[in-house]
């Protein structure tokens, strides 16, 4: 039981590391793209700063939506983590 | 260290319990209220105002074009609801600002229930604009097979709703105790002005999106064939 929930610690954690670490990466990539276009359109027609920004602020909260799912689920290995509470009340209910 | 909180309990009977979340709530909700009863008091219409209503008439003016510019038509109909949930938002995020102030949006219950409330509100606009039969003709749109598509597309996006508020709140608040327990002096203000930054994006990215929903679920059939724009799928 001990090898169990030393299994379980080593999973979650390096897990929670590995998730949002390429969690990050992606939206990172994604969000730069998205705002060097909207930063070239912007200097291309400066009258449709408004819409341009608003879209840009949108499409950038749906974009950082998906980091934050990854940080929620290491959030979640980490401190609030199913499998380690179920493997605790197993050894200590024992 | 908690993750929400939730998990603060200041009076506990049975099972019914008062945690940070609901008071906090209560508190913003108190604050608002009574503010815009006592601005609203005693209006003016000439020149001299009091600056509390300067403030009040530029909030509202700044929702109502910002509404406007999504694409709903007639602004007034939709402030109420809108308006709300972008106040409520904003008043939680920049009020973290008071030392003992828990944002109650950093709970996964009182997003979920804001979301909640973009998922019943949507239909609802939508069946009133146009009509039972118009607004469920919209979920078979290009052809048949797009319904599951389309009933998925509803249900994940008031999730994606919920849990984008969520995790931007709570992880202001895990990132600042993180870090006054690391570098106590000057990192953590610089952390908390990034945090009210980001509640207020978040404040204003989530009114705009059920502003982008509730115009998706009025207009999709008067605009004829042309001009519908997509429903963002989060």
């Amino acid at each position: 039981m001990d090898y169990m929930t030393t299994l379980i610690a080593v999973a979650s954690i390096s897990i929670a590391g590995i998730t949002t670490s390429f969690g990050c990466l992606g939206p990172a990539l994604a969000e730069g793209r998205a705002v060097s276009t909207a930063l070239s359109s912007l200097a291309q027609q400066p009258d449709a700063s408004s819409t341009i920004t608003r879209t840009l602020f949108v499409g950038l909260a749906m974009i950082e939506s998906t980091a934050i799912y990854c940080f929620v689920v290491s959030m979640i290995l980490i401190f609030a983590n199913p499998f380690w509470n179920h493997a605790i009340t197993m050894t200590t209910g024992k | 260290m908690h993750l929400t909180p939730d998990a603060i309990i200041y009076w506990q009977h049975g099972f019914v319990k008062l945690n940070a979340t609901i008071v906090f709530t209560w508190g913003v909700m108190l604050v608002l209220a009574i503010g815009a009863k006592l601005i609203t008091r005693k209006l003016s219409t000439d020149h001299t105002r009091s600056r509390w209503q300067n403030l009040l008439e530029i909030v509202v003016t700044a929702i109502l074009k910002q509404i406007e510019e999504v694409g709903l038509r007639q602004p007034e109909k939709y402030i109420g609801f809108l308006g709300t949930l972008f106040l409520f938002v904003a008043t939680t995020s920049l009020a973290t600002v008071i030392p003992v102030f828990e944002p109650p949006t950093g709970s996964l219950s009182t997003t979920a229930a804001l979301a909640l409330c973009v998922f019943v509100a949507v239909p609802a606009f939508g069946i009133v604009e146009q009509g039972m039969r118009g607004y469920l003709k919209s979920y078979v749109e290009p052809t048949i097979i797009m319904l599951p598509f389309n009933i998925i597309g509803e249900i994940s996006r008031t999730l994606a709703l919920a849990v984008r508020l969520f995790g931007n709140m709570m992880s202001g608040a895990m990132i600042l105790a993180i870090l006054l327990s690391i570098t106590p002096f000057i990192f953590p203000i610089i952390m908390s002005l990034l945090g009210l930054l980001t509640g207020m994006v978040q404040a204003y990215i989530f009114s705009i999106l059920a502003a982008v929903y509730i115009a998706a679920a009025t207009r999709s059939s008067k605009a004829g064939t042309g001009l519908k724009p997509a429903p963002p799928t989060p």
